[in-house]
């Protein structure tokens, strides 16, 4: 049966060959992304770095803990990309085999970012009243403590090394988690495609799966992305302070503290591990900025 | 309006005794064996003990408590201002703060109001300079300057500036030269999360409807953008004064150590690597406290600033991301 | 001499690289004195080129061709001290919403004064004249008023405020951009009629912008009419509304309901002598309070709703009329089951739904249904056209995939669309094509009843048509009864039998929607129907 209507609606009538649909958004959406080269260059960068982490020997030849005493504190060189160390070992190498520990270490600190933030966010959105208003004070007061000083309490009461930094920048990254997926919990349950969903008929776990998730994690990917670089920094960070794994195992803080010690004769000791770093962390942080830009 | 001022102090105290609780949780409770923590911090190896000696270093350190016990202990000390005395250096720890938290307060002071100003200026710039290809300069600067650890921004400074050039001290707190790079460092930081906040909220501002009322009135760029644009988009970067004050402050046990010098954040820095507890729990509280501080002046002023805002609803926070 | 004078004007936007154009090849003219209306539906580009004239396009407008002369001065391409010179003094603007059109944290009175003291007037003087203009504007008590903060003031007085300021410039020409569309019917008349008596009084002449030809034809001297950013015709109100030469033209004066009639309001139904059929949905005395310090109302104990009661007959329309702040939409909601009423007994086909739980409700909404205000809202973005539609089969589990495909297939037909849709986001569609995918996705359940919560209110006049006629037509097929709220008098004349009007949570008035509207009894109803535009009666030609 059909109404009579004078013409059909000319706005935005899609000519027959335009594909439409959720394939052609997502491909379109991917090709815009593949058109910018410095995202691209920062996807690739952060990709080499992660698969260093769990596979070092593809990018060296050589092993972390080979001393060559005669080949020590060289200068950056064809040989040693990154130069060697004072006691003759591949810098470029311990850097790799820096890797794991440091990306191993912000892989949990994101997990138990994402699971209780998120746990807590969505629990906090959801219900709203009494819960919401205690979680939120709750994270409040996560909040008071400032991120440096809670992970060093924490690495005071567990010890030094990975795990203990990991689970303790890990704990500072909840709060930002919880209150992003809170407001966007709120924001997507009082829209009226949700009420539409409840008038017909869909129950609350129904509409919190199929409507409220899928729509709300947007804003919370882009500060995963972003809070990987934070946890990186404040992992480095611990290191360089002392409270990382124990030597000859050597984080990227691990390195450049010890490289402290040597900036005249030996700068690069500490400033290239520490630009492998930073150029690291300047990678998500665009990343996360092309990504808040696309789902806008 | 009492009310009002009195209900947000009371709920400032909470917030702050609550962070102290947390941290005496995770300092007292997380361990797996705490008394086994602080013997060692004070130098001391439990299995060289008698009993009775054991038994008396425990009574010593309160150790033979219950845990409640300690932690009132602690609570009421805390608001006497007594912190207790430090493991490893057996004096109290009130001593030990007192003496270095004039450097720290000076170090963090100067780059706060440093920050500021370079975020501001940062932000300013940004937004409102003729030049194309220096606004959009400008507005990636930050994401640089938020991107390398305070540590390696450190090491570049002191390499140039001390080394190569001989401009300023690599250590020490003798003297305004010593001061600089040290506030750079930290500035560096601050100033960038204060010129992203800033720059996103002059663009949401002068995106309103009311710009354009206000230029169809005929007023000139600079006029609107001083009468009507900067006070609205300074009201969300006030509301993360706390978030960048708490960073000035985390960021000397960092400044500190590499530049050497005898501030609260180095001693923070030496009591983690000694397991101090009393110390790193006073610390924390200390910041935590003025934390909660700065936050409590902002709420208070913020209705002054912003005449939306009635003493009975909560101010708008912008997110802001850093350790 | 003409005040402005625009000849052969371009103006586009710069996307991707890329100049769409908005505007193409106008010429407008208005001679001081004047008042001259433009006349479009959205993206017609009538915004656009009124602000073009003054050069306050955003960022990425450009004037690509063509000539604007205001007052002597040339202004397409001029400089910004050109342009600033004209602003404010020779032309003032009335903005487009009233909400966001004043700096909210300056007294109002300040904003004002900005303009006065543009003029080159300082001292004390300044003051003065803030209360004159706020006095001309028909602003209450103007020195408490110019103390005020803008969100301490209603949205009429907002208006007025922005029209003291555009006042305040003494300008040769006012342009006022959509003057009717965020505020209140009753308060839109009252405004319009104020600043039509003001601009004749001081000789300014007026620009206004409107999607609303009705509007047009009751205040202006001179009509055009856009389309695509082109011109269609122009002429004055009378000449266009008795012999429209273009087709489009007609369209917009078929869809205005008192144009169509001139100048009266004649509504679609007449069951005055129709027995009435049973009712498939009755409420009775339904009462609804806020409880003291709830957050959301900010008042101590606040009556929403007042012993309401209606019914909606099967198969015909019942509407809710008033203006916000009437109760209307809490009525529906509470009909609805989404919210609780404090009081009172809702009977949906038979069965009482106050006080159940919402799962004892949830087989009942099986017979119910709702479409609602936003379009643009009301699609989750994620959900292909398809899902969308048939997620209420999936809730109740009803038939399998197939059968759901299927009767997605029969819905879309319903509503008029291609099955082609079927694979479509909401993104791809336009307002009425989306407001068609709600209603079939309303339809998917076979309810009884359908609640309509302003259901055209954001689109297009012309797409409204289409949406009303989409709504008439399924109603006769299929048997539907609705229950429509609207503040929209000519919308509830064009598909309702029946009508109560509410103000302030009260049934002020209510029986068959030709009664009501020929023979009004209360005062606010007749306040309602003088306040369609259109009254501007055509005289047969």
């Amino acid at each position: 049966m059909t109404a009579t209507i004078a013409e059909p609606d000319q706005e935005l009538q899609k000519p027959d060959d335009v594909r439409v649909g959720r394939r052609a958004n997502l491909t379109a959406n991917l090709a815009q992304l593949v058109r910018k080269p410095v995202f691209l260059l920062a996807v690739l960068y952060v990709l080499f770095v992660v698969v260093s982490a769990f596979r070092p020997r593809l990018f060296t030849s050589r092993g972390p803990y080979d001393t060559h005493p005669e080949a020590a504190a060289q200068a950056p060189s064809v040989h040693h990309l990154f130069g060697t160390d004072i006691y003759g070992r591949d810098l470029w190498t311990r850097v790799l085999y820096g890797s794991p520990l440091t990306i191993k270490a912000t892989l949990i600190a994101l997990a138990i970012a994402l699971v209780a933030g998120l746990g807590l966010g969505i629990v906090s959105g959801f219900f709203g009243g009494l819960v919401d208003g205690l979680l939120m004070r709750a994270v409040d007061v996560l909040l008071a403590i400032p991120g440096l000083l809670l992970a060093l309490s924490i690495v005071t009461a567990l010890g030094y090394g990975t795990v203990p930094v990991a689970v303790a920048v890990g704990v500072g990254i909840v709060p930002g988690f919880a209150r992003t997926t809170r407001a966007e919990v709120l924001r997507v349950k009082t829209l009226p495609y949700v009420e539409a969903a409840r008038a017909g008929g869909a129950s609350w776990t129904r509409v919190l799966l199929r409507h409220i998730l899928p729509n709300s994690w947007g804003p919370v990917a882009v500060l995963a992305v972003l809070d990987a670089g934070v946890a990186i920094i404040a992992i480095a960070s611990l290191s360089f302070l002392g409270f990382g794994a124990a030597p000859p195992a050597a984080e990227w803080g691990t390195l450049i503290a010890d490289g402290r010690n040597y900036l005249v004769t030996a700068w690069w000791l500490s400033l290239l591990p520490g630009l492998f770093v930073a150029l690291l962390v300047l990678g998500l942080n665009h990343i996360s900025k092309t990504l808040q830009e696309l789902t806008r | 309006m009492a009310r009002y001022l009195g209900g947000r102090i009371v709920q400032a105290a909470a917030v702050l005794w609550a962070a102290f609780t947390l941290t005496f949780a995770i300092l007292y409770l997380l361990p797996s064996d705490p008394m086994e923590l602080q013997l060692a911090a004070a130098g001391v190896q439990e299995d060289s003990l008698t009993p009775g000696q054991l038994a008396a270093m425990k009574h010593r350190f309160g150790l033979d408590q219950s845990i409640w016990q300690q932690y009132w202990h602690h609570l009421a000390g805390v608001l006497h201002g007594d912190f207790g005395t430090s493991l490893s250096q057996q004096v109290p720890v009130s001593d030990l703060i007192g003496q270095r938290i004039g450097q720290t307060l000076l170090l963090s002071g100067t780059a706060a109001v440093v920050s500021l100003l370079a975020g501001s200026a940062l932000a300013y710039l940004a937004t409102f300079a003729r030049w194309n290809p220096l606004r959009v300069f400008l507005t990636r600067l930050p994401a640089l300057g938020a991107s390398f650890p305070q540590f390696l921004v450190a090491l570049f400074l002191i390499q140039f500036f001390s080394f190569q050039l001989g401009w300023f001290p690599a250590l020490g707190t003798q003297g305004i030269k010593s001061l600089v790079m040290p506030v750079v460092t930290i500035s560096v930081l601050t100033s960038s999360v204060l010129a992203q906040v800033l720059i996103k909220s002059f663009d949401d501002t002068l995106r309103q409807p009311y710009i354009v009322t206000a230029r169809a009135k005929g007023l000139s760029r600079t006029a609107v953008h001083v009468k009507h644009a900067f006070r609205n988009a300074a009201l969300p970067a006030m509301t993360i004064l706390g978030v960048i004050v708490g960073l000035t402050v985390t960021s000397s046990i960092v400044t500190e150590t590499v530049f050497t010098r005898e501030g609260v954040g180095k001693l923070a820095q030496e009591s983690v690597l000694s397991q101090d507890v009393p110390v790193v729990l006073a610390v924390v509280t200390i910041a935590a406290a003025i934390f909660v501080l700065v936050n409590l002046v902002v709420d208070l002023l913020y209705p002054l600033l912003d005449p939306r805002i009635s003493h009975t609803r909560a101010r708008p926070v912008p997110e802001v991301v850093t350790t | 001499m003409t005040l402005v004078d625009i000849k052969g004007l371009d103006v586009g936007y710069l996307r991707h690289r890329r100049v769409h154009p908005a505007v193409t090849g106008l010429d407008l003219t208005v001679a001081p004195a004047e008042v001259v209306a433009l006349v479009g539906e959205s993206g017609s580009g009538k915004t656009t080129a009124a602000n073009a004239l003054i050069g306050l396009l955003p960022a990425n407008g450009r004037i690509t061709a063509g000539s604007a002369v205001v007052d002597g001065v040339q202004t397409a391409g001029a400089s910004e001290r050109t342009l600033r010179r004209l602003r404010g003094s020779v032309v003032g603007l009335i903005p487009q919403d009233p909400m966001v059109g004043l700096n909210p944290t300056q007294r109002v009175g300040a904003q004002i004064a900005e303009a006065v003291r543009l003029r080159g007037i300082a001292g004390p003087a300044v003051r003065t004249e803030v209360f004159e203009h706020l006095d001309q504007a028909g602003v209450p008590d103007p020195e408490l008023r110019a103390r005020q903060y803008p969100h301490e003031l209603s949205g009429g007085l907002r208006q007025r405020t922005l029209i003291a300021i555009a006042l305040a410039g003494k300008p040769k020409l006012i342009i006022a951009d959509e003057p009717t569309s965020a505020l209140d019917v009753t308060v839109q008349k009252r405004i319009l009629d104020h600043l039509g008596g003001l601009v004749r009084e001081q000789g300014i002449s007026l620009l206004i912008i409107t999607h609303d030809l009705a509007v047009a034809a009751d205040r202006a001297d001179r009509v055009v009419v856009m389309r695509h950013g082109r011109k269609v015709e122009e002429d004055t109100p009378d000449a266009i509304l008795g012999a429209p030469r273009e087709p489009y033209t007609r369209q917009l004066i078929t869809a205005a309901p008192r144009l169509a009639h001139a100048g009266r309001v004649v509504p679609r139904f007449d069951v005055r002598d129709q027995p009435v059929p049973d009712p498939i949905l009755r409420l009775t005395d339904v009462s609804k309070t806020f409880p003291a310090g709830d957050l959301l109302r900010g008042r101590r104990g606040f009556n929403a709703l007042d012993k309401v009661s209606f019914t909606v007959p099967r198969g015909r329309t019942h509407a809710l009329v008033g203006e916000s702040g009437c109760g209307k939409t809490i009525t529906l909601r509470i009909a609805l089951g989404l919210e609780t009423a404090t009081s009172g007994s809702i009977v949906l086909d038979g069965d009482e739904i106050s006080g159940l739980s919402w799962n004892r409700m949830r087989p009942l909404r099986r017979k119910a249904q709702l479409v609602h205000q936003d379009p643009f809202a009301t699609l989750d973005p994620k959900f292909t056209v398809g899902q969308s539609i048939t997620e209420p089969l999936v809730s109740f589990r009803i038939g399998d995939r197939r059968s759901r495909q299927a009767r997605a297939r029969e819905l879309l037909d319903q509503v008029a669309l291609p099955a082609s849709f079927l694979d479509r986001l909401p993104g791809e569609l336009s307002g009425g094509q989306r407001q068609r995918v709600a209603i079939a996705r309303a339809l998917a359940l076979r309810p009884d009843l359908i609640m309509l919560d302003e259901p055209v209110s954001a689109l297009d006049v012309l797409v409204q048509e289409q949406i009303l006629h989409l709504l008439a037509d399924l109603q006769a097929a299929l048997g539907l009864s609705y229950l429509l709220v609207s503040h929209d008098l000519a919308v509830v004349a064009e598909i309702s039998h029946t009508v109560s009007v509410m103000s302030h949570g009260r049934v002020v008035e209510d029986g068959p929607v030709a009664e009501v509207f020929t023979n009004p009894r209360s005062h606010y109803t007749r306040e309602l129907i003088d306040a369609i535009p259109g009254r501007r009666v055509v005289d047969a030609a």
